[in-house]
């Protein structure tokens, strides 16, 4: 079978987290160089959904397949070297490891493509001064620059980016997200779950809206009225 | 309409079972031959052991390696009592849980700075420390350890069977007083408590403070009773040294094994596990080293494959319990 | 000049309890088990060694070419087969199943070897000595042993802070889940700490059976002894547990200096002293 363009498909995704069902029934379609954000409100398993997909939710049933491959089932380990890295919410950078080092980590699974040490001080010029320090003494946005850049490092071809600007200064959100076009710009597929509706619609060419573990809209920002999206956001 | 209950109808019958086995076993002395009283006596001491340290361990989290550091110290304040004292063994009892619980609270005050495992391995120097201590002691006979003298023995009956049978009372009440002291408090608030911070990490957190309290205080308390089994337990052998004494293997490797194969953290799985350990001893012990190894073997796998014990897996198979402490919910349609 | 020498050749004892220490020390800091069964295998390849000897003739220092491996290759079976389905919030399983597994090897070696003490014969190595001040003669094989202690503890700190295994090992502990992100098998990581471990604990179980007679119940004392250094030195430090090894080391020596009954309890009484006014350890480490 050819190589279909439709990289990600996700059928009638369930996950859990023991006895607590936290999506019901998800299917989602991302093709090759689509940026999709997921909007919806706090506990609409947006973040569950991400974990689902790159492997950190291991209880779940349905179907996850990626580039022609069922993935449902493996371990976290193995998604990152097929090409999904996450950039997970809280960004959660290694405290013990410096900045190069969360860095070089993120490189471990050592798959071809343009990302490197040397392009991601390039995005990124602050981090090449502080490589050698310790990743906590960075500042909020610093360490988001430190996550996205370690994503990045595995060269992925889906990236799934959570709450970037979860605890940052809006000006801080405003430079990460005049980036995010020279990281999608090399054909790379991109998911962003994000708190700001308008900033989400903003940056991506098709939107999914979650609402109790369920899709409730999905489709292009130029396609619904700012009431069709709210009543899907919160249930009306 | 649904109900919510604590006894079932298992467990009403399992306690009108236990009122008809405890009478038996009161009247042991009047109907069974001596090795089955002495057997029973043993039984008695390995259930009171194995109750105190599943509360301490299932219950309370407190993985203590170090019990030993108490059925010992009970030990040794009985003798001392007796020689040094002239006491009434019995009095002496009462004196050794009392010095335990004062010996407890300095201990524990130390070990609890240890977490988790690395508090195991404090309570076992703890016991070492003892063990070592004790040998010096020369007036209590250093390392080589010392007879119960004559006159004292006989103060628990002039003839062997009257001073056995009252041995294996105290036995008795030493097992089913443990047994009644942890079903007591399972029912109680602490219980509650105690349950609570077993299953959720959010009510540990909130309940913080007092469930430190509460740690300390069943510490103290099994430090007590543990001590109290130790006499009896010397009572018996009439003799002791700091390495039977201080013994880790028989007071706390056999004890976590009893627990860890019936069910820890149920009130039934030291029952079940004492029955099994005296039928694995019965048949196997003849095999020395090996049957350790089996027994090592068999708490391993029980740990892996069913961490609740032999009672766990019972209980949740057919949602059964003898002792009610829990609550159920009866749904009726 | 006696309690001087007790304190010299305490320091040097002490090189052989950093080395019991070592191994608690790394697996801890990497996936915060405590292996009950520390001891024991210490004591497995003490007879692992004693085996290889008797078998060869080999050289008892020689025997490592042997000893190391297999007991590096015997730690990677055990976390994986074992060990990584005990790991979680709870715990007791991987408490009590090291408990049952010291309590096999125990019996294992007892059922093998009987229970006669036995030693190992490393020849002039062990009767050499040299002086360092009149009245205190520095043995040889202490020395070596002293030397080799902190070639192990530079070698793990080498690796703990400058390779990319040393890093998998810190991203492990540090967030399991995001380390699995970046493609580290968190079953695999924990099997070469493991692995690692049991590689250092089989350098200290030859020299201890060089240094002294040996039989199947030593283990529980040296598992004492390593975690009495650790805490000692504060958890999660490696050259702290060097310091934890020679301050129990010297501590036994001097209290084996006052009466021989007093050896074991010195070191346990400044364990016990160290929890009460520093309970986290001389060298507690600085977190991040």
């Amino acid at each position: 079978m050819p190589l279909s363009d439709e990289w990600l498909k996700i059928e009638n995704l369930q996950s859990y987290y023991g006895d607590f069902q936290a999506l019901h029934g998800v299917s989602l379609t991302l093709k090759k160089g689509d940026v999709i954000s997921l909007i919806g409100s706090n506990g609409a398993g947006k973040s569950t959904l991400l974990k689902s997909i790159c492997g950190l939710v291991s209880q779940k049933t349905g179907s996850i397949t990626w580039k022609g491959e069922d993935i449902l089932k493996f371990p976290a380990s193995e998604i990152v070297k097929r090409g999904i890295a996450l950039v997970p919410e809280g960004r959660r950078l290694f405290p013990s490891l410096s900045v190069e080092e969360n860095l070089v980590l993120g490189g471990q699974v050592a798959r071809p493509g343009p990302w490197s040490l040397s392009s991601v001080y390039g995005l990124f010029p602050i981090l090449s001064e502080k490589k050698t320090a310790p990743s906590t003494s960075l500042s909020g946005g610093q360490q988001q620059m430190v996550a996205i850049g370690r994503a990045l490092m595995s060269n992925p071809d889906l990236i799934l980016l959570d709450e970037l600007s979860l605890g940052l200064a809006p000006i801080v959100i405003k430079d990460i997200y005049e980036l995010l076009p020279r990281i999608t710009a090399s054909g790379m597929s991109a998911i962003l779950v994000e708190q700001d509706v308008t900033r989400a619609l903003g940056a991506a060419s098709h939107f999914i809206c979650m609402q109790e573990g369920r899709v409730s809209l999905e489709g292009t920002p130029m396609g619904f009225t700012r009431d069709q999206i709210s009543a899907a956001y919160f249930g009306t | 309409m649904n109900t919510i209950t604590r006894s079932t109808r298992l467990s009403k019958v399992a306690g009108v079972i236990s009122v008809v086995l405890v009478a038996a076993l009161i009247a042991v002395p009047w109907w069974a031959v001596a090795s089955t009283e002495h057997l029973l006596a043993e039984f008695c001491i390995y259930l009171a052991l194995a109750s105190l340290w599943n509360l301490l361990a299932g219950y309370t989290g407190l993985v203590s390696v170090g019990q030993q550091a108490y059925v010992g110290l009970g030990g040794y304040v009985l003798f001392t009592c007796s020689v040094f004292l002239g006491l009434h063994p019995i009095l002496s009892i009462l004196l050794a849980g009392l010095a335990a619980a004062l010996v407890a609270v300095p201990v524990a005050a130390l070990v609890f700075r240890l977490q988790g495992a690395y508090f195991a391995i404090g309570t076992w120097v703890v016991a070492e420390v003892f063990r070592l201590s004790f040998a010096q002691m020369t007036a209590l006979g250093g390392g080589s350890g010392y007879s119960l003298p004559v006159p004292i023995i006989k103060m628990l009956g002039d003839a062997k069977p009257v001073r056995e049978a009252n041995i294996y009372w105290i036995s008795l009440a030493l097992g089913i007083g443990a047994l009644a002291l942890v079903y007591t408090l399972l029912r109680s608030k602490i219980g509650l408590a105690l349950t609570a911070i077993r299953d959720s990490e959010i009510a540990s957190s909130s309940l913080g403070v007092k469930i430190d309290r509460i740690k300390y205080a069943v510490y103290i308390a099994v430090a007590a009773l543990t001590s109290m089994v130790g006499c009896i337990i010397f009572l018996q052998k009439l003799r002791i040294s700091p390495d039977a004494a201080f013994s880790v293997n028989d007071w706390t490797a056999f004890v976590i094994f009893i627990v860890v194969i019936g069910g820890i953290g149920t009130i039934e799985g030291p029952i079940l596990g004492t029955i099994i350990y005296f039928l694995l001893r019965e048949y196997l012990a003849n095999l020395g080293s090996i049957y350790l190894m089996i027994l090592g073997a068999l708490a391993i796998v029980i740990m892996l494959t069913a961490p609740k014990g032999i009672w766990g897996y019972i209980s949740k198979r057919w949602n059964i319990a003898l002792f009610p402490v829990g609550y159920r919910i009866n749904f009726k349609d | 000049m006696d309690w001087l020498n007790a304190i010299v050749q305490g320091i040097l004892v002490g090189g052989l309890y950093a080395m019991f220490a070592a191994g608690l020390s790394l697996i801890f800091g990497v996936m915060r088990l405590v292996n009950i069964a520390h001891g024991d295998l210490i004591i497995l390849a003490s007879y692992l060694a004693w085996a290889i000897v008797h078998a060869t003739g080999l050289h008892p220092l020689a025997s490592l070419i042997i000893v190391v491996p297999l007991m590096a290759g015997f730690g990677y079976a055990l976390q994986r087969g074992i060990l990584n389905r005990t790991l979680g919030k709870d715990i007791l399983p991987p408490l009590l199943v090291t408990f049952g597994l010291s309590v096999i090897l125990q019996n294992g070696l007892l059922e093998y070897f009987t229970a006669d003490s036995r030693k190992l014969d490393a020849g002039f190595l062990e009767t050499s000595s040299f002086p360092l001040l009149p009245g205190i003669n520095i043995g040889v094989l202490p020395l070596l042993m002293f030397v080799s202690a902190v070639a192990i503890i530079a070698g793990l700190q080498f690796l703990f802070y400058r390779t990319s295994l040393g890093r998998a090992f810190r991203a492990t502990s540090d967030d399991t889940e995001i380390a699995q992100l970046m493609g580290l098998d968190n079953k695999k990581v924990y099997a070469w700490a493991m692995a690692l471990c049991l590689a250092v604990v089989a350098i200290a179980g030859v020299f201890l059976a060089i240094r002294s007679n040996f039989d199947p119940f030593m283990g529980p004392g040296r598992l004492i002894f390593g975690f009495e250094a650790v805490i000692i030195g504060g958890l999660g430090n490696l050259w702290g547990t060097l310091v934890g090894g020679v301050i129990l080391g010297v501590a036994q020596g001097l209290g084996a200096q006052v009466d021989p009954g007093y050896q074991l309890l010195a070191g346990h009484v400044t364990f016990l002293l160290v929890l009460a006014f520093r309970p986290t350890g001389l060298y507690p480490r600085v977190s991040g």
